[in-house]
C-alpha cells in the first residue's frame, strides 16, 4: 500500500502538484490521468521518491518513504521510467539483471538463482529471444518490454510505471497491461488513454490544475461530466458487454455543428 | 540460458590473459634500454631480492639497474596506466559520456599550475625533493574542490554541472599555467614544464611517492570494481539508479571524491599523459562487455599493458634521449580512437 498526503511540487513559482493525496491499495492497480501537465509524471516522481515533497508525506507499507534507505525503497517499489537510457552498451540480459540490485549486498555477484529470475521475467514480457542483443540496438517497443522485465525482476511489492504503453503497438499496449493487471501485486500506472484506463485499472485519480479532480473506482472517474471540462473534448460513454469504452469529438465553439 | 555464465568464463580468461601479459610485457620492459637484460635475468634478480633465492650470475651493475632504476619505474608505469584506465572508465559512466577521460575534470591542469609553480619559482621547497609531486598534487587538490563546489552549487551535482564545471576550471588553470610560463621568462623553465606536462615517468624511486601511488590507485580499482553494478546503473541513467537503489547524487560524489585523488596522485607523479583514459575503456568495453565489474581490472590491465610499451617506445625510439610519453600514448592512441570511430558508426549508425 502506497499511501500519499498532502504532498506538492512546485517548479519555479507555479505549483504542479499542490497538497494532493492519493492511496494505491493492495492487489489493486491505480491509474493516474489527466490531461499533458497536470502533473502525472511529478506525482509519480514523489511517490516513488524522486522528487521530495516539502509538505505532507509518503509512506510505503506504512514506512516512511523519507526514512527508507534507497535499497529498501527499491525492494519495496520498482519503477519503469521514461528514461531511456539509449546510450548504454549493456546488452538486454544485463539490463534486466540490473533489477537484482537492491537485493545483492555491496560484495555480492549475481547468482543462477539471480539468472533464473531474469530469465523468467524476459519471458513474461515475451521478450526471451532478445535476451542476448544490445539494449541500444532495439526499438522503442522492445525497450519498453525490457524495462518491464527488469521491473519485474526487482520483485518488489509495488510496481510503478510511467506511461509503459508509449511506444508500443496496439497489441502490446494490451499485453503489458494485462501483465501488470495479472501481477495481482500493488500497481500504480500514469496512463493517456482513457480506455487502456478503464479497462485495466480499479482506481483512477484524475488530475487538472493544480490538483485532483476525482478519485475512486474507474466506472466513477470516467465520466464525461467529470472529463469533459478536464481534457476539453466531448466525450460519449458506452457500455458494451460490461466493457465501459469512450468515444471522443472535439467540442465545436461556433455552434454550427459538425 | 542468458550466455551470462559464457561471458563470465570469458571475462575471466581475458583477466588470466591480460594478467600474464602484463608480467611479460614488465619483465620486457625492465630488460629494455641502454643496458639491454635478458627477462629471465630480471625475474631471477627480482626474485633474488625479494626473496634472496638463486645464485647471482648477473654483475652488480645489473642488479644496481633493474632493482634501482628500471623497476620503480616499470610500476610506477603499471600503476599510473592502471589509474588512468580505471578513472576513464568511472567518469565515463559518471557523465554518461564516451568521450570523457580523467582529464575531463581540469585536475591535470591544476597539477600542471602546481608542477609550473615548483618548475619556475621554486614553489613547494620545503618538501625537499618531492616538491615538484607535492606541488603538483596540491594543484590537483585545489583544481578538483574548485571543480566540487562550482558542480555543488545548485545543491546537486548533476553529471552536465560536472562538466561544465570541469571544462571552466580547466581552462582558467590552463591559463594560470601559460602565465607562470610567459611570467618567468625563463627558456629552460619554460621546456622543463613543458616536458612535464607531456608526461614521464622518470621521477619513479623506491619512495613514499610510489608507495602512495600504489595504496591510492589499488584501492580505487578496488573500489570501483566492487561498486560495478552501481556504475552500471548510473550509466544508464540517474532516474534509473535512484529506481534500482543507487542514490544519484549521493555516488557521483563518492565517485568524484575518490576519481579526484587518484588522477591527483597519478598525475603528480607522471605529468598528464592523454589518451590512455580515453581509450581504454573502449577496448576493455569490446572485449568483455558493457558491465563495469568486469571492465574495471580489465581496463586496469590493458591501461598498465599499454602506458609500459608506451614508455618503452619513448625510452628506446631517439635513445639516450627520452621522449615525454604523453607524445607516444596521443600518437598511438588518435589512430586508435579514429578506428572505434568507425567500428561505432558501423554497427550502431552512431
Amino acid at each position: 500500500m502506497i499511501e500519499a498526503s498532502g504532498v506538492s511540487w512546485r517548479y519555479g513559482a507555479s505549483p504542479v502538484i499542490d497538497g494532493v493525496t492519493v492511496t494505491a491499495r493492495p492487489g489493486r492497480v491505480l491509474g493516474l490521468i489527466g490531461p499533458n501537465g497536470s502533473g502525472k509524471t511529478t506525482l509519480l516522481r514523489l511517490l516513488y521518491g524522486a522528487l521530495r515533497s516539502s509538505t505532507g508525506k509518503v509512506t510505503v507499507d506504512g514506512g516512511e518513504l523519507g526514512t527508507l534507505t534507497p535499497r529498501e525503497a527499491a525492494r519495496r517499489m520498482a519503477v519503469v521510467v521514461q528514461e531511456t537510457g539509449g546510450e548504454t552498451a549493456l546488452t538486454v540480459a544485463e539490463m534486466v539483471l540490473l533489477g537484482r540490485n537492491p537485493h545483492l549486498s555491496a560484495f555480492q555477484r549475481t547468482g543462477r538463482d539471480d539468472h533464473e529470475i531474469a530469465a523468467r521475467c524476459l519471458t513474461r514480457v515475451g521478450a526471451t529471444h532478445l535476451a542476448a542483443r544490445p539494449f541500444a540496438g532495439l526499438s522503442g517497443g522492445e525497450r519498453q518490454r525490457v524495462l518491464i522485465a527488469r521491473a519485474l525482476a526487482q520483485e518488489a511489492t509495488h510496481l510503478l510505471l510511467d506511461e509503459p504503453t508509449n511506444h508500443l503497438d496496439i497489441r502490446y499496449q494490451h499485453e503489458i497491461l494485462r501483465l501488470v493487471r495479472g501481477l495481482g501485486t500493488c500497481s500504480i500506472v500514469v496512463l493517456h488513454d482513457l480506455n487502456l484506463a478503464a479497462r485495466y485499472c480499479d482506481d483512477l485519480v484524475l488530475l487538472g490544475t493544480g490538483g485532483v479532480v476525482a478519485a475512486g473506482p474507474a466506472a466513477d472517474v470516467l465520466d464525461p461530466e467529470v472529463l469533459e471540462p478536464v481534457y476539453g473534448i466531448g466525450i460519449r460513454r458506452l457500455d458494451l458487454e460490461g466493457e465501459l469504452h469512450l468515444l471522443f469529438h472535439p467540442i465545436t465553439r461556433c455552434g454550427c455543428g459538425s | 540460458m542468458l550466455g551470462v555464465g559464457v561471458q563470465q568464463r570469458r571475462t575471466a580468461l581475458w583477466l588470466l590473459g591480460l594478467a600474464a601479459g602484463l608480467l611479460a610485457t614488465g619483465l620486457i620492459a625492465v630488460g629494455t634500454g641502454a643496458v639491454a637484460i635478458s627477462p629471465v635475468t630480471v625475474a631471477r634478480i627480482i626474485g633474488h631480492q625479494l626473496s634472496g633465492a638463486g645464485t647471482v650470475t648477473w654483475t652488480p651493475p645489473q642488479e644496481a639497474i633493474v632493482w634501482q632504476v628500471r623497476l620503480p619505474r616499470v610500476l610506477l608505469g603499471m600503476l599510473v596506466g592502471a589509474g588512468l584506465a580505471v578513472c576513464g572508465v568511472a567518469l565515463q559512466a559518471m557523465v554518461r559520456n564516451v568521450l570523457a577521460d580523467p582529464y575531463l575534470l581540469g585536475i591535470n591542469s591544476g597539477a600542471s599550475s602546481g608542477a609550473a609553480a615548483a618548475i619556475l619559482f621554486g614553489a613547494g621547497a620545503a618538501f625537499g625533493s618531492h616538491a615538484l609531486p607535492t606541488s603538483a598534487f596540491l594543484g590537483a587538490l585545489a583544481a578538483s574542490l574548485l571543480v566540487f563546489l562550482i558542480a555543488r552549487g545548485g545543491g546537486r551535482v548533476t553529471s552536465v554541472r560536472l562538466l561544465l564545471a570541469g571544462v571552466a576550471v580547466g581552462y582558467a588553470l590552463y591559463a594560470t599555467t601559460s602565465f607562470l610560463i610567459f611570467a618567468s621568462g625563463s627558456a629552460e623553465g619554460a621546456r622543463s614544464v613543458m616536458f612535464w606536462l607531456l608526461g614521464s615517468l622518470s621521477l619513479a624511486r623506491w619512495d613514499a611517492l610510489l608507495a602512495v601511488a600504489a595504496l591510492v590507485i589499488g584501492g580505487t580499482v578496488a573500489y570501483l570494481t566492487v561498486v560495478g553494478r552501481q556504475l552500471d546503473a548510473l550509466a544508464v541513467g540517474d532516474e534509473t539508479a535512484h529506481t534500482l537503489g543507487v542514490s544519484p547524487d549521493r555516488f557521483r560524489v563518492r565517485l568524484l571524491v575518490i576519481v579526484s585523488l587518484c588522477v591527483g596522485v597519478l598525475v603528480s607523479a607522471s605529468g598528464s599523459i592523454g589518451f590512455v583514459g580515453l581509450v581504454v575503456p573502449h577496448l576493455a568495453r569490446r572485449l568483455v562487455g558493457a558491465p563495469h565489474v568486469r571492465v574495471v581490472p580489465v581496463a586496469a590491465l590493458l591501461g598498465a599493458i599499454l602506458l609500459l610499451g608506451a614508455d618503452v617506445i619513448a625510452r628506446v625510439l631517439l635513445a639516450p634521449q627520452e621522449i615525454p610519453i604523453g607524445i607516444i600514448t596521443a600518437l598511438l592512441g588518435a589512430p586508435f580512437l579514429l578506428v572505434l570511430i568507425r567500428r561505432l558508426h558501423a554497427t550502431k549508425g552512431i
